[in-house]
């Protein structure tokens, strides 16, 4: 059946003549422009449209897919950078060079590839959707379990091995059903799993200030808000980086050309530390930059959470990297403006809440249908204007997740990275995980760690008065409060990102940093107590040298090196001549 | 056939329509027309002869509503509307150096029409992040602030902003004059183009552009205040077409000055009330960030293409608010920014360039070994958070006199003054090299206690550091 264009208004178009069901795919114009239904009135129906507009005209035809808006699932995503409706960008450059045209189609897999497919199911096995039937090996690292499609159930008649592409049967149920290695599956419908486990363990990410302040869980959510400059990027990048996890999907939503760029030309050359093979071979990138159709921005975070979700099937724990979730909200409010919906809050439409949380619930460490355990890790980037966290987007967040990194300009101006803001960001899952911190770091982790907490809770309140006197008004154990809590933020919160070695710090050294500077807490308070001054203390050279380990390759070495000088320190100021000494200074 | 007699025959084919039913602000309405395109460029001639171009912004087959770039002064409902079937082109050549040109693309300088060696669109196509390489050219700009603290790059956009009085003029023409690459002879040009500044403004840039011979190597767009507002929505468009074209088919390293995007913005709101669309934040329209990002993404480098286009940008932040809709949204769009600073201005440092809100965010690929020096990060690092708590410390003393500080605090009151003073403060026509601003940085450095460079790794004190150096 044939319809036409009636009317154009930027990305969104009206057609009628045409039977459409909610979020079908159409093909607009002359130049067959992807498009998907968003509303219905009358005989006319309302279509977003992924590409361009400019030079269509009412009247061109439209035809209905009759599919919805889906991705392709199997293997060959590792490694892909794609656009918001997963056509691979290598593709879409080979086919109209360096600028994007429009009313080019590309698959999302490579479906001429062949994959070496080893078969683990027989013939005669009952299957049902999820259940593996086999495996490829898409990258060195990845084993990638070939699952019957989640509504498909059968008994295999004949299941093949070797060499196919990801279009060929591999395997025959007795009534009929082929499977290939590909499926199908529509991005806004989440995939089913058999049931929602509790997170239980940290992703750990190499970045002190998360693992040691404000863990998120494997399977949980966190959002990190901040105004322009303050490190959403650089912090989502480094997550990338850096987690503990095993497939990662980053998705570049209405964000920087360049940045991509970035990501692009570093992955391929940094290691994965557990794995020593470069980032890119457990990587899923997605890039809808700001300049590319608002309507494509829109469809992006959804292609990502379900290529997440397929790997969670296969009992991946998967994090997902979403920058920025403020920019797909934007999208929203454009497509919901030229539509002339009732707005809500700000402009944005009514459905905004509910959107943000269907996504954040997609979320989470499951059982999976075929009965593994695995998990998705979404971290929403926010970018509220102004920097005001009152706004929709980020109050709207802010209520689903459980973790909240604060980003805070005032830091990032003094170039304290990462610039999260220790006194008002918080993890709901730090009790929950106190039991992995006990068995897997220290059994007085979780103590350093709230004293570290409590030091620097003191500290803002000793500041207020710093900031009426004097900090030399302050009596000498107050003094040395603000002396620790200055090595707590320079020695352990702060991390270069662009630093080799200070870029990714594992948790056994977060642990021996955080130990080290609570010792020299409990050294200097006792030389305190015995009448050494402030000044001597402050003048220690190991205290400034502590500051340094972290960017040392020998990092153990160079850290017993500075434990020994501080013991030494310590027990020379204890000595009587320093007694003598310090009297006669007060003599003078 | 030469494409002039082309249009001239292609007007006289399509029809003409006088069936404007409503005319609002910059917008019209029209009835009852062939299926017209989206986007596309309008000639509406006026009852007096005069002709005015539009394009348009909402078709169906019931009604058109195109928007008229030289405002709708003049124009009734008499007045012929006709379709050009095609979107709004920009006539593009290398004869373009040293031309002055409208805000809409036409000669005003009285030299001969642009002999096109190509039309091109001027919405441009977005790059594909796959053809993308990222920046790391370091464009030595002879101002400490920025070649030290907030290094810009080829390929970058980083705009100034500023507040109304404040030298940003002066500063994007001293850039303009000293940005090089050191070790490089290859080609440059500059591409300004101007959007509702003054006719005065306009004119200390076109003199400081002859003074120095920098016109030969320009392209100019002036859309004056007074000129259309509506034609500022494609002045900046005009440029970058230019400068990518330039950049890319000509192998040019263009820097791209617009100035000022205030103006551009308020044209867009303005579009956006005549519309009469539900406005977003302070009353600017809901995609001005998508508006923006078409703009500003339009700066980068390209594999395989010798040419780059970086911008460097005026933006006048209105009320001196960066946390106005306008700066804000380009904050978040561009690479960075610098920040000119009143308070700078009024001790009389020049540039007043606060570089504690400012950033480049391509600083980290441009700077270190094998582009500028292997210390350039930390010596920065070690800068800015010296001078942050130096700063802080301003507001203390104030309340409890310099003599209650620790002797720490007082080492970092006086960085803070002497790093406005001897970093901060150059002159209009001092181009410092990027080793002259490392030297000022260590020399301020050296006179804190060795112990509080806590940034700076003991190779790089030991290599630099004037008390260790030989
Ligand atoms: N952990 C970090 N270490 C060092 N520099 C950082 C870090 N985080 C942010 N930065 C600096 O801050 C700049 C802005 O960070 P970015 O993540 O791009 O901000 P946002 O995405 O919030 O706008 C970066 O270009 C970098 O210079
Ligand atoms: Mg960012």
């Amino acid at each position: 059946m044939k319809g036409e264009i009636y009317r154009i208004s930027g990305p969104v178009v009206t057609i009628q003549g045409i039977n459409t069901r909610m979020y079908d795919v159409v093909k607009i114009g002359h130049e067959r422009l992807m498009g998907e239904v968003i509303g219905i009135e009358g005989d006319r129906s309302i279509v977003q449209v992924y590409e361009e507009t400019a030079g269509i005209r009412p009247g061109e035809p439209v035809e209905n897919t009759g599919m919805p808006l889906s991705v392709e699932l199997g293997p060959g995503l590792l490694e892909s950078i794609y656009d918001g409706i997963q056509r691979p960008l290598p593709l879409l450059r080979e086919k109209m060079g360096d600028f994007i045209e429009r009313g080019v189609t590309a698959d999302g897999l490579d479906h001429e590839k062949p994959w070496e497919f080893k078969s683990t199911a027989k013939a005669g096995d009952a299957v049902s959707g999820g259940d593996v039937i086999g495996t490829v090996q898409e990258t060195i690292n990845v084993e990638h379990s070939i699952m019957v499609p989640p509504n498909v159930s059968g008994t295999i008649d004949e299941i093949k091995e070797g060499k196919f592409t990801v279009l060929d049967t591999i395997c025959t149920l007795t009534d009929g059903t082929k499977l290939q290695m590909m499926q199908k599956w529509p991005v806004r419908m989440p995939r089913p799993v058999t049931k929602k486990l509790t997170p239980n363990t940290p992703l750990i990410t190499g970045q002190r200030i998360l693992d040691g302040l404000f863990p998120v869980a494997k399977g949980g959510t966190a959002a990190i808000p901040g105004p322009f400059g303050s490190g959403k990027t650089v912090t989502q990048q480094q997550l990338a980086k850096w987690s503990d996890t095993e497939i990662v999907v980053y998705i570049g939503c209405g964000e920087r050309g360049n940045e991509m760029a970035d990501v692009l030309t570093e992955f391929p050359e940094l290691e994965d530390p557990k794995t020593g093979r470069p980032l890119m071979e457990r990587t899923v990138l997605i890039a809808n930059t700001s300049n590319m159709p608002v309507a494509a921005r829109e469809a992006s975070v959804y292609t990502g959470i379900t290529i997440a979700e397929y790997y969670r099937d296969m009992g991946f724990d998967v994090s997902l990297m979403a920058d920025s979730t403020s920019r797909w909200a934007e999208a929203m409010r454009e497509i919901s403006s030229r539509l002339e919906e009732m707005p809500g809050e700000e402009g944005y439409p009514a459905y905004l809440s509910a959107r943000l949380s269907e996504f954040y619930e997609r979320a989470g460490r499951v059982e999976s249908l075929a009965g593994f355990d695995g998990s998705i890790t979404i971290i929403g980037a926010v970018s509220p204007p102004g920097g005001d966290f009152s706004e929709p987007v980020t109050q709207n967040t802010l209520r689903i997740v459980k973790v909240f990194w604060a980003l805070d300009a005032k830091l990032a101006q003094r170039r304290h990275f990462p610039s999260i803001n220790w006194l008002s960001s918080y993890s709901l899952y730090t009790k929950g995980l106190a039991d992995w911190y006990n068995d897997n770091v220290s059994p007085d982790w979780v103590k350093l760690r709230d004293n570290a907490m409590d030091l620097l809770q003191q500290e803002s309140e000793l500041q207020e008065i710093v900031q009426l006197v004097g900090s030399d008004a302050l009596p000498p154990d107050q003094q040395l409060t603000l002396e620790i809590t200055r090595m707590i933020r320079e020695i352990f919160l702060q991390q270069n990102a662009f630093h080799p070695v200070d870029t990714f710090c594992p948790m056994d050294r977060q642990y021996m940093l955080l130990e080290t500077i609570h010792k020299f807490a409990d050294k200097a308070s006792a030389a305190l107590e015995s009448g050494v001054t402030m000044q001597d203390i402050v003048k220690l050279e190991s205290k400034d040298e502590l500051g340094k380990v972290r960017f040392d390759e020998d990092f153990e070495g160079a850290l017993k090196k500075v434990i020994d000088k501080m013991e030494d320190e310590f027990d020379s100021l204890k000595s009587e001549d320093y007694g003598a000494r310090a009297t006669a200074e007060e003599a003078e | 056939m030469a494409p002039e007699q082309l249009q001239r025959r292609l007007s006289k084919l399509t029809k003409e329509y006088k069936t404007i039913t409503e005319i609002s602000g910059p917008l019209i309405f029209l009835e009852k027309t062939e299926p017209v395109s989206y986007g596309e460029l309008v000639h509406i001639n006026l009852p007096d002869g005069t002709t005015k171009r539009g394009q348009v912004l909402d078709t169906s087959h019931d009604k058109v509503v195109v928007q008229v770039f030289e405002g709708t002064g003049g124009l009734n409902r008499e007045s012929g509307v006709r379709f050009t079937g095609e979107t709004i082109k920009l006539a593009v050549s290398s004869d373009m150096l040293g031309r002055i040109l409208s805000g809409s693309g036409d000669p005003l300088d009285g030299g001969p029409r642009i002999i096109p060696e190509d039309r091109l669109d001027i919405n441009g196509a977005a790059i594909n992040p796959y053809s993308r390489l990222p920046p790391e050219d370091f464009i030595q700009t002879g101002v400490s602030t920025i070649d030290g603290t907030n290094t810009l790059v080829r390929g970058q956009k980083l705009p100034i902003f500023s507040g109304s009085g404040l030298p940003h003029n002066e500063i994007a023409l001293q850039i303009a004059r000293q940005a090089k690459v050191p070790g490089s002879e290859e080609d440059f040009a500059v591409v300004f183009a101007a959007m509702g500044i003054t006719n005065e403004e306009a004119q200390y840039f076109m003199a400081d552009f002859e003074r120095t011979g920098a016109l030969e190597r320009a392209v100019v767009f002036l859309n004056l205040a007074n000129d259309p507002a509506v034609e500022r929505l494609i002045t900046p468009r005009m440029a970058l077409t230019a400068a990518e074209y330039l950049a890319y088919e000509h192998d040019m390293h263009v820097l791209v000055i617009l100035t000022d995007i205030t103006n551009y913005c308020e044209a867009l709101r303005q579009m956006g009330a005549a519309r009469e669309e539900v406005p977003g934040r302070r009353g600017y329209p809901g995609y001005m960030y998508t508006d923006l990002a078409s703009l500003y993404e339009r700066a980068g480098v390209v594999k395989g293409r010798k040419g780059s286009v970086t911008q460097f940008s005026i933006l006048s932040m209105p009320g001196d608010d960066i946390t106005h809709p306008i700066p804000d949204l380009s904050g978040y769009i561009t690479e960075g920014q610098i920040v000119i600073s009143r308070e700078l201005h009024m001790k009389g440092i020049y540039p007043p360039i606060n570089v504690l809100p400012s950033l480049s965010r391509l600083m980290n690929s441009g700077i270190g070994e094998g582009h500028t020096r292997d210390d350039h990060k930390a010596v920065s690092d070690q800068m800015y958070a010296a001078y942050a708590e130096g700063k802080d410390l301003r507001g203390l003393v104030a309340i409890v006199g310099k003599d209650a500080l620790s002797d720490r605090d007082k080492k970092l009151l006086e960085f803070a003054d002497m790093f406005e003073d001897r970093f901060v403060r150059q002159g209009l026509d001092e181009d410092r090299d990027i080793e002259t601003t490392l030297t000022i940085g260590w020399e301020m450095l050296a006179e804190l206690p060795e112990s509080m460079l806590t940034r700076i790794d003991n190779k790089f004190i030991e290599k630099y550091h004037p008390a260790h150096k030989k």
